[in-house]
């Protein structure tokens, strides 16, 4: 049988990021999506270590080291904003947050 | 098949399947369920491709303290099932819909009409033993923490304060927005 090589995790990666996104843009509640934002970062960072184990090149890593960081500041704050807005409408759901559009 | 492919198959499945059920879980609390899964998955990738320490971080931030922190928020707004339901506007889903599948569907084309681009295009070489962290400018991957430091302190000094200050700036946010409301704001 065929090995597993680089393009195996590629592919992968890319159908984690496109899960993701179609997670992002379809569903309504807020939490969902944030944690579908999660998940293209995580497709995102399977490729950068699959590239920097590919090319034996320890900049990926950093740049994962780096992405993980600031996805778990952009979680706090997302999340921060999240509860201040639930103060304000009581409800997660998006098509609820029309202040704008009104 | 070797004992890698087969780990491979088993994580890949298990990150994709934790991905999908979390994208249309009806339930919040399961879709966060789901999504530690996927992030264990994710995390056993990283070991099979000789990351260790990032490995390691995927498990303790992500798994451990960012979804740890979507549970309780969660639980603290108790929120219910929305019924899966897709956001309302029509256009966005379908566009949502269009793009993602269409992905997908260029995966497949390549695979299908290339077979040799999966099993014959990149290969792996070994990760190098030697003690020397770089190469000329470059840093070599290697599966300790040694080199994680050392690239950290010299070529990436400035984005790693940068990223100190991010998190300060973060922290600072977080109180601010999570503070309460002394007087009725308009």
């Amino acid at each position: 049988m065929e090995t597993v090589t680089p393009s195996h995790y590629l592919v992968l990666s890319l159908i984690l990021f496109a899960i993701g996104f179609f997670g992002v843009l379809l569903r309504r509640n807020l939490l969902l999506v944030l944690m579908s934002l999660e998940l293209m970062l995580n497709g995102i960072n399977l490729a950068l270590v699959n590239f920097s184990r590919t090319a034996l090149n320890l900049d990926g890593s950093i740049f994962v080291f780096f992405i993980m960081t600031v996805a778990a500041a952009e979680v706090a704050v997302g999340l921060a904003l999240l509860v201040a807005l639930y103060k304000r409408r009581k409800s997660v759901f998006s098509e609820d947050m029309n202040l704008i559009a009104n | 098949m070797n004992t890698v492919d087969i780990l491979f198959y088993f994580f890949a499945t298990l990150s994709l399947g934790g991905g999908l059920l979390m994208v249309c879980s009806k339930h919040p609390i399961s879709a966060a369920m789901f999504m530690i899964i996927s992030l264990v998955g994710v995390a056993a990738l990283f070991v099979l491709l000789e990351a260790f320490f990032l490995a390691v971080l995927q498990i303790l931030v992500y798994a451990g303290a960012v979804m740890v922190l979507f549970l309780f928020i969660i639980m603290l707004l108790d929120v219910g099932p929305d019924g899966g339901k897709a956001s309302k506007l029509k256009l966005i889903s379908g566009l949502a819909s269009a793009f993602s599948i269409s992905l997908l569907i260029v995966i497949f084309l390549i695979i299908v009409q290339d077979s040799g681009w999966l099993t014959e295009g990149v290969t792996w070489s070994t990760v190098p033993e030697s003690s020397s962290l770089t190469q000329g400018q470059n840093l070599i991957f290697s599966t300790g923490v040694k080199s994680f430091g050392y690239g950290l302190m010299t070529k990436y000094m400035l984005p790693l304060q940068i990223s100190g200050f991010l998190l300060l700036a973060a922290m600072v946010g977080v109180i601010v927005l999570s503070k309460k409301e002394e007087k009725e704001a308009v």
